[in-house]
């Protein structure tokens, strides 16, 4: 699963940490209760029991973040194969243990990270335990079957080339950053997929896949020390593995902007502007998140159980209501480096690249100078984040992810537990200044998606000859 | 299948579905869940595609989103403005029978939520320039998937699976030609004659008093306070026949600039209320769905490696939705994958499932009931289609024994008697293929 500017982080674990914490203290009273195991394994447990269900989540400190040229994609195959089977649970088996009581699985690989899940009935859940413990270390990675997975990613890549937005991210991705891995897509160059081995599949695999690199989370309808005490029975005997490499290929700072042009079929045109983003430990975060509230709506906070409609916000005023594009979405996800805050506009049939990427700016120059973010704003984003965290407190899956996201991006859970509280700090004067900071032009790439059909009868009868005058105000 | 006791008693039935008829004839359910303080609100109504004549493709679906761009005193903009600010939700979208509605706030907004619901219903605006707005992004959306090859397979299977005058072989979005040609009249004269009381269901799920919210309900969409014109509702017509296919009917449409061709490949079948439905179903579980994609997944994407994605999946519905298999493989592997797809069918057609795998599809079905049902928005999913199929409150209680009572031979027979190797509606959209 290619989740495109959803990434992740990665600090090591805080070792230092006491053994077991429960923010709410040692009554099952829906805290999170934390350790790290003897071998390594960050473990945080959190019993929720508003229904019969429980989900389990291992995250690696893998993704693509931590790939060179040559081996890109490989987290995400790596994460395909471990879907095939070891000596215990052979190819097909997990797959019909979990589905046969009720169970739902998956994975997904991100820049940060890659993760496995298993929600099942309540009951049923020591099985996911088994599943995670078993295939962290004994995944068979057979030959035949890294054969056949190639044509299976190489398909995926594929089926993402056939929409116009995979190949402009891939372009935009590639000039924002020229030194740091969130270069390249998820999915992988296509030349690293023709090429890269079986040795390669699980080198990767054994230095990255250990208790010592991983996180497990547990949330669910169950006794919380029961759980733990399982967790601990099902992971506590394998080994700690190797450190990690660390990541040194810092991107260097952006000095003028930068443009990629990507042509291709079709009829609709694209814009896609990113800018530099702050990694999710770094102060400017949170006032970003409330900026990227106002202008493309809650969506664009990264915010659990968010993402309804954006039809109040900043930049669907100037953009959609103005009739220049058919919608306009994006936003920034928390990462352990700093990624991209991104706008993604489509535009409305008949329009140009330039006339909306002249609205945007206008939009973004009242912004930074007439007309900054109000205190009215400020609590809506609020309240909009308290309503979306209400939401996700109703899903143990989702409680599930944003945990472990939280430790691994951010270095501990608290960042979740706490994220209203860090945005009720916010100030306007917060927000305007990241907005200065992060949107300026010399930090920015703008990718322009070019369609070349050549079939242009619909231009000429959509002549938007009723339409509003876009007005810069600079 | 054993379950424990708070499982049981998580499953909605007759002893927490609170089951209401407001004085104008729509029915309403209710589930109390204190759980967290948020509500959803969840509805359908008798307007769908099926309504509107070919030359007027895509109609339905364009009142449906119009209904919240202007309705009593409320502009498009303060609708939104009020909505966002709360972050609640509310959208409409027509399929080709019903108008489904759905909506989530938190319990503190809920009259917030119900007054723009009603209004939307009951008093839609359709200001001029706010047709002309949606109709653009109407219009740049259908430009957009006519170059999805997933989309575009999807829409000409539909052309091929039903016969030209049945409303199944038109897209319910129409097409840029009958979009284009629409006028707000059209707009408003459908919502007059299609949107009403009749048949309109409403499901209520979440941190309220099922009491108070009748009452509340009453007062919005309750005889008293609708208006005269929203109460007269045209009958939905019935179908035309989808006569079985023949031969197969075989389409390859070339998508330019893609890499991935994506192929949909199959047939009518059987509506929510034919007999064999949970057949048909069990069937279309054991072809393409569970686990990572039932057999289908295990042939065409684990052994053999021709696409990233292959499944079935069995619409149901009001009529008789289609029974479909779905693939996206690389252009060479194209009539490698369909020739296995077809053998897969053959083979539910020609030999039993064994008993493991039988009572392995079943327990799945049964068995992945909590976790469809832990959230509000999938209990509130779940009510409403209990009550537009006419399933009965005690519908879930009575799952179990429904699903555990089909017998092999019956789930061969469904499998007979809707897909054919032989015959059935094959589309394809990508990359020309080379030896066509």
């Amino acid at each position: 699963m290619d989740k495109p500017f959803a990434p992740l982080r990665t600090p090591s674990p805080p070792r230092n940490a006491p053994q077991v914490t429960a923010a709410g203290g040692d009554a099952d009273d829906g805290s999170v209760l934390r350790t790290v195991l003897d071998s390594g394994l960050t473990v945080l447990v959190r019993g929720m029991h508003h229904a019969p269900v429980a989900t389990f989540w291992v995250f690696y400190r893998v993704g693509s973040r931590n790939e060179v040229p040559g081996i890109t994609g490989i987290s995400h195959w790596t994460e395909h194969m471990m879907f095939k089977g070891t000596p215990a649970f052979p190819g097909g088996v997990l797959d019909r243990a979990i589905s046969r009581v009720g169970g739902q699985w998956n994975a997904m690989t991100s820049t940060d990270y890659t993760a496995y899940y298993e929600t099942m009935p309540a009951g049923e859940i020591d099985l996911g335990l088994q599943i995670e413990s078993d295939r962290m270390v004994n995944s068979l990675f057979d030959s035949d079957e890294v054969s056949s997975e190639r044509t299976v990613i190489i398909s995926e890549r594929q089926g993402s080339e056939n929409q116009p937005l995979f190949l402009l991210e891939e372009e935009v991705r590639a000039a924002a950053f020229r030194v740091h891995p969130y270069h390249h897509m998820i999915v992988g160059d296509m030349a690293d997929l023709q090429t890269i081995s079986r040795d390669d599949l699980y080198t990767h695999y054994r230095h990255h896949y250990a208790p010592s690199n991983a996180i497990a989370v547990a949330v669910g309808d169950f006794d919380r020390d029961s759980m733990l005490a399982r967790i601990r029975e099902s992971f506590g005997g394998l080994q700690p593995g190797p450190e990690p490499r660390p990541i040194h290929r810092v991107e260097p700072e952006q000095k003028g902007e930068r443009r990629v042009i990507v042509e291709g079929e079709g009829q609709t045109a694209y814009l896609l502007m990113a800018c530099r983003a702050p990694s999710a430990t770094q102060a400017d975060f949170f006032p970003l998140s409330v900026l990227g509230s106002a202008l493309l709506g809650d969506g664009a906070m990264g915010l659990p159980g968010g993402g309804g409609s954006n039809k109040s916000s900043r930049l669907y005023k100037a953009l959609v209501e103005t009739e220049l594009a058919a919608s306009v979405g994006g936003g920034m996800s928390p990462t352990i480096d700093p990624f991209l805050f991104a706008v993604t506009v489509t535009l409305r049939a008949g329009r140009e690249l330039p006339e909306v990427e002249a609205a945007l700016d206008a939009e973004l120059d009242r912004l930074l100078t007439t007309s900054p973010v109000t205190e009215a704003e400020l609590a809506r984003a609020i309240k909009r984040a308290k309503a979306a965290f209400v939401y996700s407190s109703e899903s143990v899956t989702n409680q599930g992810f944003w945990l472990g996201l939280s430790e691994l991006a951010a270095g501990s859970y608290t960042w979740f537990e706490s994220y209203l509280d860090s945005l009720t700090t916010v100030t306007a004067d917060d927000v305007a200044r990241v907005a200065a900071a992060h949107l300026r032009r010399p930090v920015r790439t703008v990718g322009w998606y070019v369609p070349t059909d050549s079939e242009k009868r619909l231009d000429s009868a959509l002549q938007p000859s009723d339409l509003p005058p876009v007005q810069p105000e600079m | 299948m054993v379950r424990s006791s708070s499982e049981a008693a998580s499953i909605p039935g007759p002893h927490d579905i609170e089951r209401q008829l407001l004085s104008s004839g729509v029915v309403v359910l209710m589930r109390e869940n204190h759980a967290s303080p948020s509500v959803v609100i969840d509805g359908s109504l008798h307007m769908g595609a099926v309504d509107t004549p070919a030359a007027k493709a895509g109609l339905a679906r364009f009142t449906a989103s119009a209904l919240l761009r202007g309705a009593g005193r409320r502009s498009f903009a303060q609708i939104f403005e009020e909505i966002e600010s709360v972050g609640a939700s509310l959208s409409f979208s027509a399929g080709q029978h019903v108008t489904e509605f759905g909506g989530h706030c938190l319990a503190e907004d809920v009259d917030l939520l119900l007054d723009i619901l009603r209004d939307a219903l009951c008093a839609p605006t359709f200001p001029a320039e706010q047709v002309e707005k949606l109709r653009g992004q109407i219009i740049t959306g259908l430009q957009v998937r006519a170059h999805d090859t997933r989309y575009v397979a999807g829409r000409e299977f539909g052309k091929l699976a039903y016969p030209t005058e049945h409303p199944y072989s038109r897209s319910a979005d129409g097409t840029v030609d009958t979009v284009s040609a629409l006028v707000r009249e059209d707009i408003a004269d459908f919502w007059r004659q299609h949107c009403g009381p009749r048949g309109m269901i409403v499901s209520v799920v979440g941190d309220v008093e099922a009491s108070e919210m009748i009452g509340k309900l009453e007062d919005r969409l309750g005889l008293g306070s609708l208006p005269a014109d929203f109460a007269e509702q045209s009958p939905q017509e019935g179908l035309p026949p989808a006569t079985a296919l023949t031969a197969i009917q075989e389409h390859h449409v070339h998508v330019p600039g893609k890499t991935q061709a994506d192929i949909a490949l199959g047939s009518a079948g059987p509506p929510r209320a034919a007999e064999d439905y949970q057949h048909a179903r069990l069937a279309n579980t054991i072809l393409g769905v569970f686990g990572l994609m039932g057999r289908l997944g295990d042939n065409v994407r684990d052994r053999q490696g021709l696409a990233y994605y292959s499944y079935s999946e069995l619409r149901g519905g009001l009529g008789p939705g289609p029974w479909l298999v779905r693939a996206g493989v690389n252009p060479a592997n194209v009539s490698q994958a369909i020739d296995s797809i077809r053998d897969e069918i053959r083979r539910l057609q020609t030999e039993p499932v064994p008993a493991d795998e039988l009572a392995d599809n079943k327990s799945f079905l049964v068995g992945s009931l909590p976790v469809h049902l832990e959230t509000n928005h999938g209990v509130s999913a779940t009510i409403l289609n209990m009550e537009l199929y006419g399933l009965g409150l005690d519908y879930l209680q009575r799952y179990p024994e429904i699903i555990e009572e089909v017998s092999a031979d019956q789930v061969q027979a469904a499998a007979q008697r809707y897909l054919d190797p032989e015959a059935h509606a094959l589309a394809v959209a990508g990359p020309q293929i080379e030896n066509e």
